[in-house]
């Protein structure tokens, strides 16, 4: 036990995710021995981050105002829109630089047995931006695990009435594995969703 | 400190660290086992699907002194796969995980008739051909029993008489009109009827009963349950029920997809073992003869 603020700024520490008491311990030490530019640096990227960051009224994306950088881009295609569980997904797909449309950030994923169910998504939104017919394709890129699926499966069923594309990204064997470890159900998902090699 | 070897259901798993999970596991031989899954969270990693909730799974783990870990798994029936695609299935079968988790409070605590219970309960599932809310609520009430819980369905749970009117869940079941607590419930002789159907196995009963008679049925065995339990079941507010037409007719491979499901002579066995086979009139007469006499291997 340290005394005081020492102690305070370790508690503190150890609050956030992943980080321990001896880490909490590690990084207050490293603290107190860097520069006062650099903590003073930090100290106003965390008071920015709670002060400026917000989430977009239209897709629910991390955002600085209003609406998120892809919802004020006019140049993305408004007739797809790509359904992701958490913001950091969008990221992910942003890196592939394949996809042009637009998303809608759900805040998580269906699991009956943690309690969250439809209502606690913003799955109400969704349905809300398709309702005016623009959308044309809807893109179900939730993390491929049962959580996932099941969002994927109820969002599905909800949105077919309307008339909509629906897909679901693709699963299989990852880039640079090896066969014999592939598990049934990827290897079964990789045959299911073989493709015709036209060379 | 020891390698050991296991089969078991995955009934919950939780992020932990950077790309690990703690995976609890109802297992055959050690009860519910909580382990760690390192990066298994990570594109490349080995364990794949094989550790996702609902899946069947042959274990090899490593004991170690606070949580074990899973050093290999290979997947027996993956449940999950073919439930996920179906969200009424779906969300029956995670009440289903979530009950076999507190009535096994206990870790290491070897618990093999909850443990056929669910692989019977998910296989039943899985083939789609009962309304899955019905064979939630039998699993509720055999896994009650199992538990030391069941109610008293045909006689008054306090004074043993045969003319038990209303179902009073403090009191265990049925009770007679001299022994009826203020409060009790006074469901309808159809309801009470599909109680004794679903403990007992006996499907063609329980398939027939009228939605409305469903409906009160699932009411009391949750209520049941819970209070029981001393805790919610999260999971249950989430069940959805399943529109009548969508079931009638439906074939079998409709239900799930992909991993093809033949029953082997041991899952027969199990099934079977856990009451949960499709008619089991000549054993009908004693739910207790069913269920509980199999925890030999």
């Amino acid at each position: 036990m340290y005394e005081g603020v020492v102690q305070n700024l370790i508690d503190e520490l150890g609050r956030l995710p992943g980080v321990g008491p001896k880490s909490a311990q590690r990084i207050a030490f490293h603290l107190l021995a860097a520069d006062p530019a650099d903590v003073t640096r930090l100290t106003e990227a965390l008071r920015e981050v709670k002060d400026k960051v917000r989430f977009c009224s239209v897709c629910g994306n991390v955002a600085e105002a209003e609406q998120c950088r892809i919802c004020r881009d006019a140049r993305r295609d408004t007739h797809v829109i790509c359904v992701v569980e958490e913001p950091k997904d969008v990221v992910a797909i942003e890196k592939t630089r394949e996809f042009r449309g637009r998303y809608h950030v759900l805040g998580g994923a269906i699991s009956p047995i943690e309690g969250v169910g439809p209502d606690d998504l913003r799955i109400r939104e969704l349905m809300q931006r398709l309702a005016d017919g623009e959308v044309t394709e809807l893109i179900l890129a939730t993390d491929p695990n049962l959580e996932g699926e099941a969002t994927a499966t109820y969002l599905a069923r909800l949105v077919k009435p309307m008339g909509l594309t629906v897909t679901r990204l693709a699963s299989g064997l990852p880039v640079g594995g090896d066969l014999e470890y592939a598990d049934e159900v990827t290897l079964g998902r990789a045959f299911e969703g073989r493709r015709l090699l036209d060379v | 400190m020891s390698l050991y070897r296991d089969e078991g259901v995955v009934l919950r798993t939780q992020k932990l660290g950077e790309a690990d999970r703690i995976v609890t596991i109802l297992t055959r031989r050690s009860g519910r086992v909580r382990a760690a899954a390192k990066g298994i969270r990570k594109t490349k990693s080995r364990f794949g699907a094989r550790l996702e909730p609902f899946t069947h799974v042959d274990l090899q783990l490593y004991e170690r002194r606070s949580l074990d870990l899973i050093t290999q798994a290979e997947t027996l029936r993956p449940y999950g796969e073919r439930l996920v695609f179906d969200y009424p299935r779906y969300t029956a079968g995670t009440a289903m995980l979530e009950t076999a988790e507190k009535l096994t409070p206990i870790e290491k605590e070897p618990a093999l008739r909850q443990f056929l219970l669910v692989i019977g309960g998910l296989r039943t599932l899985v083939e789609g051909g009962h309304d899955p809310r019905l064979v939630l609520d039998a699993y509720f009430l055999r896994s009650l029993a199992i538990a030391g819980y069941a109610p008293s369905l045909e006689e008054c749970a306090r004074c043993g008489e045969r003319t038990g009117r209303a179902f009073a869940i403090a009191a265990g079941g049925m009770v007679c009109g001299s022994c009826r607590p203020p409060g009790s419930a006074s469901p309808a002789e159809a309801t009470v009827g599909l109680m004794i159907a679903l403990l007992r196995g006996d499907w063609a009963r329980a398939d027939s009963s009228e939605p409305r008679h469903r409906l009160e049925c699932s009411g009391l065995v949750a209520a049941y349950l819970q209070w029981h339990l001393e805790h919610g079941i999260r999971s249950l507010k989430h069940v959805e029920r399943e529109a009548p037409s969508e079931r009638s007719g439906r074939p079998r491979d409709e239900v799930g997809r992909g991993v093809s499901e033949e029953p082997s002579a041991t899952v027969e066995f199990e099934r079977e073992a856990a009451g949960f086979g499709r008619e089991a009139p000549e054993r009908a007469a004693s739910f207790h003869g069913m269920t509980l006499n199999n925890d030999h291997e």
